[in-house]
């Protein structure tokens, strides 16, 4: 399947991902560093988006629990940083690998269920672990706890320089969604792919498909520990808020919203999402009232969400 | 001495108070193709549920290619060689045809964790699935997505998926199912020319396609086998012809 690299919809992703490589200069000539803040939170939110959207967009499981794990990788940050442990070397591999441990017991339990059932157990999950977050008194409970250093990583990278940081999350932002756009066109892909589109067929053809789609649970919920990881050195603070369900909710409209069909979609959709939220918060605090009617009439008039409108302008 | 390559052995099934396999004993010996008609509710979806995986059998045993397979989850009865097609298309819609033909040999090419290389320009995969489309007279519709293609084209392509994995044994659910007389007659064909190579067992309505096809035929009423025979014995058998073949007279009497 070949389609023309000068399309309306590739110029406009292309000049999304142009203007947010242009975030820090454009905020430092007009000295709007909150811009900077903004975008930083953006970013680090798609990537936990485009996590999302390969267990749900790809693999055609709703995980209505998908920030419990910003929320493992923000809190192993948290607390390694206040135990005296500042290191990122240290700090980042034992969030992923907490990230990925909790996925793997996570999904193995709701991959037996579909539908509704698997959307509920996913929820339950990630319940539990806001509450584990909000009865660690010593870190804070209810009310978080502050970080006072960001990760360490020598004199290679100051996390503390909110350039230098943000770019970093982008950065990263681009390389997951390179490594979910091979990860989808393999060949394990192509199993994760097929079994949403027929589950009971890839078993008669020869596919243990719980297995794979353990294994693309697993590494979703790792990227999503990094955006927690991300999102906790962003903000200085970690609280059981930053995994609340309503997070969750967020991650899944941000998909839709952008579009599930494609890797790049879900950026499309936070860039939107949280722009939206900035801008309608200004007017009213109520903003949802708003939003909810502009993400109704995506749903109805654009099933493949604003980048599917695109590609389907690029047909003509 | 040789072991048919599917034995099946007193197998039994019921639900609540239907019975809908009652002791079934049958063998399909290597090269045989080999029908299993019988009315309504005779119990052949059952059967045919019991031999992929999807149903677990009360009683009884199958045993295919020498190994006992009764309780095997169906994608291990695939990797052992036993290929089924679907009474009601199962594709993969989103996919082309091609898609999902290399999908079918990818399942059965060693295990699929592998994340970097782009599948679709694999050759050992596509390559084996252009063949088994030209099999069934699909090789021009290769990049057609499924669905777009027509019900006589899905059932072509369901019989290409099952090539696909390079089978010992074909099991057909009524292939020709909601097919219009042309397309009944490609099927015909294609199956004809699988039978050179392959076993099968076909569940099917058509009485015709079954009378042309068949090397036997096994009849099931209520769950029971009561005749498994050639089909010129099937056709003479007074019990098959009071139970069930003397509403299909007319269809057999000049097949």
């Amino acid at each position: 399947m070949t389609r023309a690299l000068v399309s309306p919809r590739n110029l406009l992703v292309g000049a999304l991902l142009a203007l947010l490589a242009l975030v820090p200069v454009y905020a430092q000539a007009v000295g709007n560093l909150y811009l900077l803040s903004l975008f930083t939170r953006i970013v680090i939110l798609a990537m936990a988006a485009v996590s999302l959207n390969l267990i749900m967009g790809f693999g055609g499981l709703v995980s209505f629990g998908h920030a419990a794990y910003i929320g493992i990788g923000g809190y192993m940050v948290g607390i390694l940083g206040y135990e005296g442990i500042s290191s990122g070397l240290v700090q980042w591999p034992l969030a992923l690998a907490a990230s990925a441990l909790i996925a793997l017991v996570i999904g193995a339990f709701s991959l037996r269920t579909r539908g509704v059932y698997f959307i509920m157990i996913t929820l339950a999950f990630a319940q539990m672990i806001y509450y584990v977050g909000v009865g660690l008194d010593r870190y804070g409970g209810d009310d978080g706890l502050s970080i006072d250093r960001r990760s360490q990583f020598g004199g290679l990278l100051n996390l503390s320089n909110r350039t230098v940081f943000y770019y970093l999350c982008f950065v990263l932002l681009l390389a997951t969604v390179y490594l979910v756009w091979r990860l989808v066109n393999s060949r394990f892909g192509l199993v994760i792919q097929g079994a949403r589109s027929n589950d009971r067929r890839m078993r008669a053809i020869g596919f243990p498909t719980y297995r794979y789609r353990l294994v693309c649970f697993v590494i979703a919920g790792t990227i999503c520990g990094l955006a927690g990881v991300l999102l906790a050195n962003h903000t200085d603070f970690i609280s059981p808020a930053m995994m609340h369900w309503t997070r969750s909710g967020d991650l899944i409209v941000m998909a839709v919203l952008g579009g599930m069909g494609s890797v790049l979609g879900p950026v499309v959709g936070a860039v939107a999402f949280l722009l939206f939220e900035e801008v309608l918060a200004d007017i009213t605090e109520h903003w949802q009232i708003i939003m909810g009617p502009l993400l109704l009439a995506v749903v109805l008039f654009a099933r493949g969400g604003l980048d599917g409108m695109l590609a389907s302008l690029s047909r003509g | 001495m040789a072991e048919a390559l599917l034995q099946i052995d007193g197998l039994a099934k019921r639900f609540g108070g239907v019975v809908a396999s009652d002791r079934i004993t049958l063998a399909v010996p290597q090269g045989e193709l080999h029908a299993i008609i019988g009315p309504n509710g005779a119990g052949k979806t059952t059967l045919i549920g019991q031999l992929t995986g999807e149903i677990t059998p009360d009683a009884g045993r199958i045993r295919f290619a020498g190994t006992d397979i009764t309780s095997a989850p169906a994608h291990r009865r695939s990797l052992l060689g036993l290929a089924r097609s679907f009474q009601i298309t199962s594709l993969f819609l989103d996919f082309t045809a091609l898609d999902n033909v290399a999908l079918a040999v990818q399942a059965h090419a060693g295990h699929s964790f592998r994340f970097w290389r782009n599948a679709r320009s694999e050759s050992s995969l596509r390559e084996p699935a252009r063949k088994a489309l030209a099999r069934v007279g699909l090789a021009d519709r290769a990049d057609a997505p499924v669905a777009n293609m027509s019900h006589g084209e899905h059932r072509q392509l369901e019989i290409a998926m099952a090539l696909a994995t390079a089978p010992r044994m074909l099991l057909l659910d009524e292939p020709m199912a909601g097919m219009g007389p042309e397309e009944s007659q490609r099927m015909v064909a294609t199956l004809r020319e699988l039978k050179r190579e392959l076993t099968i067992l076909l569940v099917e309505h058509d009485m015709e396609a079954v009378f042309a096809l068949a090397d036997r035929i096994t009849v099931l009423v209520y769950g029971r086998v009561i005749a498994s025979d050639t089909p010129a014995a099937v056709r003479a058998n007074a019990e098959v012809r009071q139970a069930y073949l003397g509403e299909q007279e007319a269809v057999t009497g000049h097949g």
